[in-house]
């Protein structure tokens, strides 16, 4: 749209007037949620209700984890990034359909995939109870569940940018006598440095959501395993007012993510 | 006058999605029933039995944790009969006014221990959860059976350290069923509903923690004769032996 608009006013290509109706029904019907939860907040005890001691402790571990959890991602997912978008092997499209599987599955699924991998008496938690590692009920599960739930999210957008971004400076820095590992680090990764920087932030903001994988195998312990999302699952019982304003809380920082990096997006190709 | 339309077309999708959700409204020959999860099993039985003895009227069920069904009722939710796994949450709904009549108390249901089938830590007593090598897992306290383990804490003088503070009863007894942790609280009907996946262990000072179930007729009954007919068919003599079967004790 906007090569056509470069040219000549009277060649622009408007959008259909009609498009804008289902378009706005549509934003309206995700931003009247977030609205109902603003016009419920009682914002006398807003204050009081984030700053309790279970709601810091869940935030600051939700935090933690998360930050964990993106470490993890970047760490094995560029790797298989670089993999799937580069790599020449034969059943390539089949691998790459399978670590995107998480995208698309209930996290209570993935919850209990996990349980049965790495609980103690899963598939590989046997030996680990051997090794005295004990996988259930820490810290460390959640972040192994919102690992398994984000790493495709940061993937699948390094992919994207690998793909756009061709191979074509690779190839130069190979010919001009880079070995691999530098053309990788000088010239490869610089160039998709905005889709893995985007793709971090998006893994980060799924981690930091992540509640049913996490449930289902990490359990609930204040300060150890109780992550924002299931203090609020657990206030709402009795204290709809601190499940509210907790709500709001994770989305201002959810927002605070998305915002930061779209506005990073716009801002250019480097 | 565009954002009109937009907010107009916007309201026809809310009305589609919930429609999906309300059937067909035939008020003499449907009442909706909110009942407590734990009651699940016995009130489809019980709702067949009623059907079977009503020809024409359908039961239908919403289960879920009683805080929700009491968020859900004090939204408007059409609900004929409510039947709550606690006193507290009763109390809610009467504190609202959305009660027609006294609710009556139709069952108890008492904690019992539970650990895998093979029991590997040998617990024999609540005070065998306090060893430091049994993993225990036990209701969060904002939760009914929380609060009955709480109960049990104080009075035995036994202070649990769980490994975990699970939000819903059967989340607790998820965990012992795939040998997470070494023994877990929950009620008596949800281990004889897990049969021999699980070693159920009662033990004497589980009598604190009674949880007793209430069920009412709501104010805002589109048809209360027909639910009045439920409450008493749930209270009476046929509810009692279904109940009674699934671990439920009389009030």
């Amino acid at each position: 749209m906007s090569n056509e608009r470069r040219t000549d006013r009277l060649v622009q290509v408007g959008l259909p007037r009609w498009i804008y109706v289902p378009a706005l029904a549509g934003a309206v019907f995700v931003i009247t949620p977030l609205v109902a939860i603003l016009l419920r907040i009682d914002w006398k005890n807003f204050i009081a209700l984030i700053s309790s001691e279970s709601s810091r402790a869940a935030l600051a571990l939700s935090l933690k984890t998360a930050t964990a959890s993106t470490a993890v991602c970047v760490l094995v997912g560029v790797p298989m990034a670089l993999v799937l978008a580069r790599g020449g092997f034969r059943g390539l499209s089949v691998l790459r359909a399978l670590v995107l599987l998480p995208l698309v599955l209930p996290p209570v699924v993935g919850g209990i995939a996990l349980l049965y991998t790495f609980g103690r008496q899963g598939l590989l938690g046997h030996q680990l109870d051997v090794l005295g590692v004990r996988i259930a009920f820490s810290t460390t599960a959640v972040v192994l569940a919102q690992s398994f739930v984000s790493l495709p999210f940061l993937v699948l957008s390094l992919e994207g940018a690998l793909r756009s971004t061709g191979s074509g400076y690779d190839h130069i820095a190979a010919t001009l006598g880079a070995r691999p590992t530098t053309v990788l680090r000088t010239v490869t990764l610089p160039l998709v440095l905005p889709g893995l920087i985007s793709g971090a932030v998006l893994a980060f903001a799924r981690a930091l959501g992540e509640f049913g994988a996490t449930l289902t195998f990490a359990g609930s312990l204040q300060g150890v395993t109780r992550t924002l999302p299931l203090e609020i699952y657990l206030q709402r019982e009795t204290d709809s007012d601190a499940a509210l304003a907790l709500s709001l809380l994770l989305i201002v920082v959810a927002a605070a993510i998305v915002v930061a990096s779209a506005s990073r997006r716009l801002a250019g190709p480097l | 006058m565009r954002f009109i339309v937009g907010v107009a077309a916007s309201w026809c999708v809310a009305a589609v999605v919930a429609g999906c959700s309300s059937a067909p409204t035939d008020a003499n020959a449907e009442i909706v029933v909110f009942a407590a999860a734990s009651l699940r099993s016995t009130f489809t039985e019980l709702g067949s039995q009623f059907e079977r003895d009503h020809p024409g009227t359908k039961v239908r069920f919403n289960f879920a944790g009683s805080p929700d069904l009491v968020a859900q009722i004090n939204l408007g939710a059409p609900a004929d009969v409510f039947a709550s796994a606690d006193t507290a949450n009763m109390a809610k709904l009467v504190d609202t006014g959305l009660v027609a009549g006294d609710p009556v108390d139709f069952a108890t249901n008492t904690l019992t221990i539970v650990a895998p089938s093979e029991n590997p830590k040998e617990i024999a007593t609540f005070a065998d959860l306090a060893k430091t090598d049994v993993q225990v897992v036990v209701c969060a306290p904002p939760v009914p059976c929380g609060s009955a383990t709480e109960a049990v804490e104080k009075a035995t003088g036994v202070t649990l350290t769980p490994v975990s503070e699970e939000s819903a009863v059967i989340d607790v007894l998820n965990k012992i069923t795939t040998g997470q942790a070494d023994a877990g609280l929950v009620y008596v009907t949800d281990a004889s509903g897990a049969g021999d996946t699980v070693a159920s262990i009662p033990f004497p000072e589980s009598g604190v923690g009674v949880n007793t179930y209430p069920i009412a007729v709501l104010e805002e009954s589109t048809n209360p004769a027909t639910a009045q007919e439920f409450l008493d068919l749930v209270s009476g003599q046929q509810g009692r032996k279904v109940l009674a079967a699934a671990g439920f004790a009389a009030p």
